[in-house]
């Protein structure tokens, strides 16, 4: 019999422990029992501290009887994707390159947990060095969805969204450089944040693609995320990317701002290619929404329609391309027993720590910034990127939030797409826009296929809107019980 | 688009100092030839009058003080060298 904690919100069990009915020593043990109960078929985790947790939940415990606990998350364990830097434990990316690495420091994010008493729970599994969109890219084990052991969890943060979902974790950080988020969080039906680029510090994330990487909260409810992204968000003079501005309460802001919204859909992301229950539940969404009292408008987002995974495929690589250069076998990282010299070293540690899809990217990266294809390519690009920006920021001169599908079906079969790289690629069709313009994006549940299928509600806003994001995401949530539902495992 | 199709597989792989096996060349080529052929619809779009985008929000000169700062000490900097002697790494032979 599973606790009856594993499958409470993050503000349940806040509430919880500050009236001291539950102890965070309770709470970290009713995790590590249900992780231990089902983690054997989700596989979410590449690892787990289970003293190390304990020993935080004790110091939490400690602090919150002499009067000294740090907020609403002293105590809550946060599952931790396994490409954020946190003190003394594994930091593998799922990689065999890193599969022996003990990361010397805090990410900026895990200090900040830290300092308010959460506790970093588990190196959550994920696609090698955040490639992929299902987790299959592990070069550990592939991460299972919850809701059919058959179907993958969405990916990169494929663990993170899983273990949400099979009430390992009641919170988790994730990255999303082109969906890695919200996918999943739609595959899983939880809740998925990716926040505007420079909202989180990416210091002590490991690097895939610089300009568009965002750490962001997943959790079981809009009011969890909220939370969560407000304890992380913030300028950080160690990430000279990260943007100075004032962060609200995202949780206040919740119950202050009710709308109504003026909402766009964009027409050009319910055409061909989107499954018909999926396109189904996000217009049901919309008519909610409608009811409300608030304004639909159809918007065009012609260029980040047509164009974005071909702009994103270009700069994507190529920053992985010279981001992946640091891992030569030299200073940290697998290196090769067989190099004959120490050329011949980089060679070889990088044949032998790299999986297929981050051998494949960095051939792609490499080949796009050569000479002679760099300005067909790169620049390119960078310049259609632009012409993307500004079909969003037009769009925003007229309405508050974008509405949309996450993806354009639900999860799909283990082993479906891992043959053919251009699938693959182009199941982030929706997603993968919001990176290149830098905005935030959260996927929300919103129904269920006939096979039983979590289905995903994609909500896109304008730059630095994250509270006015979250509060539209949740006068959905309030009005539905997606949330509440659970897979049984 | 100018640019060709076609990936010379050993070349970039060179550059990307990644010994790859025969049966990752033919399948990476055959691959990301279908990638290359797919990005090849970015020629369609007219961008004469437009400039890049490095950074969805540009921020520039972000300069620190040029003060020094606390770093990792030597031993935690070299927990994870695959080989290390008198707080250095080791590796192979590069000057005769």
């Amino acid at each position: 019999m599973p606790s009856n904690l594993i499958f409470k919100t993050a503000a349940e069990l806040a509430a919880l422990l500050e009236a001291k009915e539950v102890s965070s020593v309770e709470l970290v043990r009713a995790f590590i029992a249900r992780t231990k109960a089902v983690d054997g078929k989700v596989r979410a985790f590449n690892s787990f501290d289970e003293a190390d947790a304990l020993a935080q939940a004790s110091a939490s415990d400690a602090r919150r009887a002499a009067g000294q606990a740090r907020g609403a998350l002293d105590g809550m364990p946060v599952g931790i994707k396994d490409v954020i830097a946190v003190a003394g434990q594994p930091l593998t990316a799922s990689s065999r390159m890193l599969a022996n690495f003990i990361s010397p420091y805090d990410a900026t994010v895990t200090r900040k947990l830290k300092d308010a008493g959460a506790i970093p729970w588990g190196r959550l599994n994920m696609d090698e060095f955040a490639m992929g969109s299902s987790t299959e890219n592990s070069a550990f084990h592939p991460t299972c969805n919850p809701w059919d052991l058959g179907c993958v969890p969405g990916g990169s943060s494929g663990g993170a969204a899983a273990a949400i979902a099979a009430g390992e974790a009641p919170l988790a950080l994730g990255s999303d450089t082109g969906g890695s988020i919200r996918q999943p969080a739609a595959f899983c039906s939880v809740v998925g944040l990716k926040p505007t680029y420079g909202l989180v510090s990416r210091y002590g994330l490991i690097a895939f693609a610089s300009s568009l990487d965002q750490i962001g909260p997943l959790a079981r409810t809009v009011e969890d995320a909220a939370m969560l992204l407000g304890t992380i968000a913030g300028h950080d003079p160690q990430d000279s990317t990260s943007f100075s501005t004032p962060i609200p309460d995202y949780r206040a802001e919740l119950k202050r701002r009710r709308g109504p919204w003026k909402l766009g859909v964009p027409k050009e992301y319910f055409g061909t290619g989107l499954d018909a229950e999926v396109g189904g539940a996000v217009k049901a969404a919309i008519g909610f929404y409608r009811e409300a009292g608030c304004e639909i408008r159809e918007v065009s987002l012609p260029l980040a329609a047509d164009y974005a995974i071909a702009v994103y495929y270009i700069i994507a690589t190529a920053e992985a391309s010279s981001n992946l250069a640091r891992y030569d076998g030299v200073r940290y990282g697998h290196r090769s027993k067989e190099a004959t010299d120490a050329i011949d070293l980089y060679f070889k540690s990088r044949a032998e720590g790299f999986g297929p899809e981050v051998k494949r990217r960095i051939i792609l990266g490499t080949h796009v910034l050569s000479s002679g294809y760099h300005d067909a390519y790169y620049l390119r690009a960078q310049k259609v990127r632009t012409l993307i920006r500004n079909d969003f920021m037009r769009a925003f001169q007229e309405v508050d939030a974008l509405l949309a599908p996450v993806s354009p079906t639900a999860a799909f079969k283990q082993g479906e797409k891992s043959s053919d790289p251009l699938a693959m690629y182009l199941s982030d069709i929706y997603t993968i826009s919001l990176n290149l313009a830098g905005l935030p994006g959260i996927s929300i549940p919103c129904g269920f296929t006939r096979g039983g299928l979590p289905i995903g509600l994609q909500i896109i806003g304008p730059p630095y809107e994250e509270a006015g994001l979250l509060a539209i995401a949740h006068a959905y949530e309030q009005g539905h019980d997606w949330h509440t539902r659970h897979p049984s495992l | 688009m100018a640019a060709s199709p076609d990936i010379d597989i050993d070349y970039v792989a060179n550059l990307a100092r990644l010994a790859l096996t025969d049966h990752e060349k033919e399948i990476f080529s055959r691959q990301l030839g279908d990638v290359l052929r797919y990005i090849e619809k970015l020629g369609e779009v007219d961008v004469s009058q437009v400039e890049p985008t490095a950074h969805a929000f540009p921020v520039s000169n972000v300069w620190a003080d040029d003060v020094p700062q606390p770093g990792l000490p030597v031993d935690v900097a070299l927990q994870n060298a695959p080989v290390q002697r008198d707080n250095m790494v080791v590796v192979p032979v590069v000057v005769e």
